[in-house]
């Protein structure tokens, strides 16, 4: 109550100070404005050293030959390090596994986590503990999840190697991609069922009621009131993890190292650099990377119209 | 809500489901930690002779010590300067007017969405020329760099919930400045802060390839990177056990994060994306 009055108080002084600033763009709002430039000027300065100035270098290192053992012969070369890499089989190899990894996860994703939301917000016995598992998988490093899955299909290792029949999945492209993909699933799942759910609590229950109450059947319900309001928090859902799918590398590391062509265009940038040791080449690879990266959001943004998350702040 | 029993049913085995969808990987490896190495290869779920000796194992050895050290402090460090300067522009993002606010929130999803292996292979020759290859001020840089724009992003959903009136309100009844500040704004951002720093820590505690590409020794190796290099070396029969070993103990930080901080860590995860 107090704080009300206190509020209510407040707000005939905070007019006048408005008005008067926006009539002369004065001392007030200049000095407000220096305080926002230099408030954010450490984040800024960081985020530019660190993130912007490395990829403009990383586009001149891939415009020259440059192999760490051969550092003295290092020559600028224009584009043929991305002709190499473009020509090259293990480059599309990488980007195919790249991609059926990421769509199929992603779809997934998608419906297990729909399910997951569904569950977390209608429930109302034991929601706190549901929620509370499910962050496990989020928060665990996903080094650990990797091992877990890998031991547990290691043959004469693990119980579900064992469950079916000493199977060694790892050892086959396709079997190695499944489990790839199963511990990308069981990794991200959450945090797409926790935005989802977000979504779903946007959904105003009057809507659902009146569905009813109109004779609409709960399938019904769902896909021609709850989905639709939804799509915006789909959409937000997917453009984050179609993009971190993409650039997939830690579970693949650990599970296949790349074997039985199993490795995504991260893992063949880093082979190039830490195994090959060609800091051309993998600054090629990385810089494809981006473009490919960027070219994803843009259709995401610009083609679905997924609503770049925090374009609405002010 | 008027529900049966047999929806009652329903529901809660839906959530038997999910809880046991969750939790199983972890007791695998929590299982496999407490295998003796002679019982680590029959495949069964539970251990059949309980033993603590994996995780004697690692702490006898500085691999997995000097990593942890390296850990803790390079993710707290990280943390500490990327919740710091995040909170000063998200302040400056709901507070103030001043132009270019939405080039900077446009840049830090940007670099969010970045793939981090576009930024190893400069990184990498950058900080050898600099003399900060596998050191901890290596690994601390890009962590901030990644953690600001999470940070960015859920600080500002935060602190325009906060009623910022509030504060005119304590300096009409005689605060100062800085008590307005101390005893009635931090209190009401401290909670947003706080959760904002534990989803930065997972991101810098989680990573591996800025861990396995800019690290060579010991010297700043964290645990993931540490762990991915355990090998079936002398002094342990097979890696699988001190490889669970560690595990369990770098997941336990998590899990009691996740135990305790369940609702805050929901609502930060989602506070940015949904309100926009």
């Amino acid at each position: 109550m107090s704080a009300d009055t206190q509020t209510i108080a407040a707000e005939p002084v905070s007019a006048p100070v408005a008005k008067k600033q926006k009539k002369q763009l004065s001392e007030g709002a200049r000095a407000e404005r220096r305080l926002g430039f230099i408030l954010c000027a450490p984040a800024v300065i960081i985020m530019l050293a660190v993130a912007a100035y490395p990829i403009i270098y990383s586009i001149w290192l891939s415009l020259q030959r440059y192999d760490l053992r051969f550092p003295d012969q290092a020559k600028f070369i224009g584009f043929s390090n991305y002709g190499a890499v473009l020509s090259s089989r293990y480059w599309w190899e990488a980007f195919f596994n790249t991609v059926v990894i990421t769509v199929v996860s992603v779809v997934i994703e998608l419906a297990l986590g729909m399910a997951l939301a569904l569950v977390m917000h209608r429930t109302i016995w034991g929601r706190g503990g549901v929620r509370t598992s499910i962050l496990i998988p989020y928060g665990i490093v996903t080094v650990v999840a990797a091992y877990s899955w890998q031991f547990a299909w290691t043959p004469s290792t693990g119980y579900l190697s064992r469950l079916f029949g000493d199977a060694a999945p790892l050892t086959s492209h396709w079997q190695a991609m499944a489990v790839i993909i199963l511990a990308e699933v069981w990794k991200t799942t959450p945090f797409m069922a926790l935005l989802l759910m977000a979504g779903l609590a946007l959904v105003p229950e009057d809507l659902q009621k009146a569905a009813k109450v109109d004779g609409a059947s709960a399938w019904q319900r769902f896909t021609q009131v709850t989905l639709p309001l939804m799509k915006p928090a789909i959409l937000v859902a997917l453009l984050f993890r179609t993009l971190d799918a993409f650039r997939i590398f830690d579970n693949i590391f650990i599970l296949t190292s790349g074997g039985h062509n199993t490795g995504s265009v991260s893992i063949l940038g880093y082979d190039n650099l830490f195994t090959a040791l060609n800091l051309g080449i993998g600054s090629a690879i990385s810089v494809l990377i981006f473009i490919c990266v960027a070219i994803i959001g843009f259709l995401f943004i610009k083609g679905f119209g997924a609503a770049a998350p925090g374009s609405e702040m002010r | 809500m008027a529900s049966t029993t047999k929806e009652k049913v329903g529901w809660s085995t839906a959530n038997i489901l999910v809880v046991l969808f969750a939790i199983i990987p972890v007791l695998w490896i929590l299982s496999l930690s407490f295998k003796d190495p002679s019982s680590l290869t029959d495949g069964s779920f539970v251990p059949k002779d309980w033993t603590w000796s994996n995780y004697k194992g690692i702490f006898k050895t500085s691999e997995f010590t000097r990593a942890l050290v390296n850990s803790i402090g390079i993710a707290l460090i990280s943390t500490f300067v990327a919740v710091l300067f995040a909170s000063m522009a998200a302040y400056a993002i709901a507070r103030l007017r001043f132009p270019g606010k939405s080039v900077l929130i446009g840049m830090s999803l940007l670099i969010a969405m970045f793939p981090a292996i576009s930024l190893v292979t400069p990184l990498f020759n950058i900080e050898r020329n600099l003399g900060i290859f596998d050191t901890w001020i290596g690994l601390i840089i890009p962590y901030i760099t990644f953690g600001l724009p999470l940070a960015i992003y859920t600080l500002s959903a935060f602190f325009r919930e906060i009623p910022w009136e509030l504060e005119k309100a304590a300096k009409m009844d005689g605060a100062t400045p800085f008590q307005a500040f101390t005893k009635v704004i931090a209190p009401l951002a401290a909670p947003g802060m706080f959760t904002t720093a534990i989803l930065v820590f997972i991101l810098c505690w989680n990573d591996f390839l800025f861990a396995i590409s800019l690290t060579s020794t010991l010297r700043a190796r964290t645990v993931p990177a540490a762990i991915g290099f355990f090998t079936g070396s002398s002094q342990f029969e097979s890696p699988i056990g001190s490889i669970a070993a560690a595990s369990v103990i770098i997941t336990i930080p998590i899990i009691v994060f996740v135990l305790f901080f369940q609702r805050r860590i929901v609502a930060g995860l989602t506070s940015g994306a949904v309100k926009g």
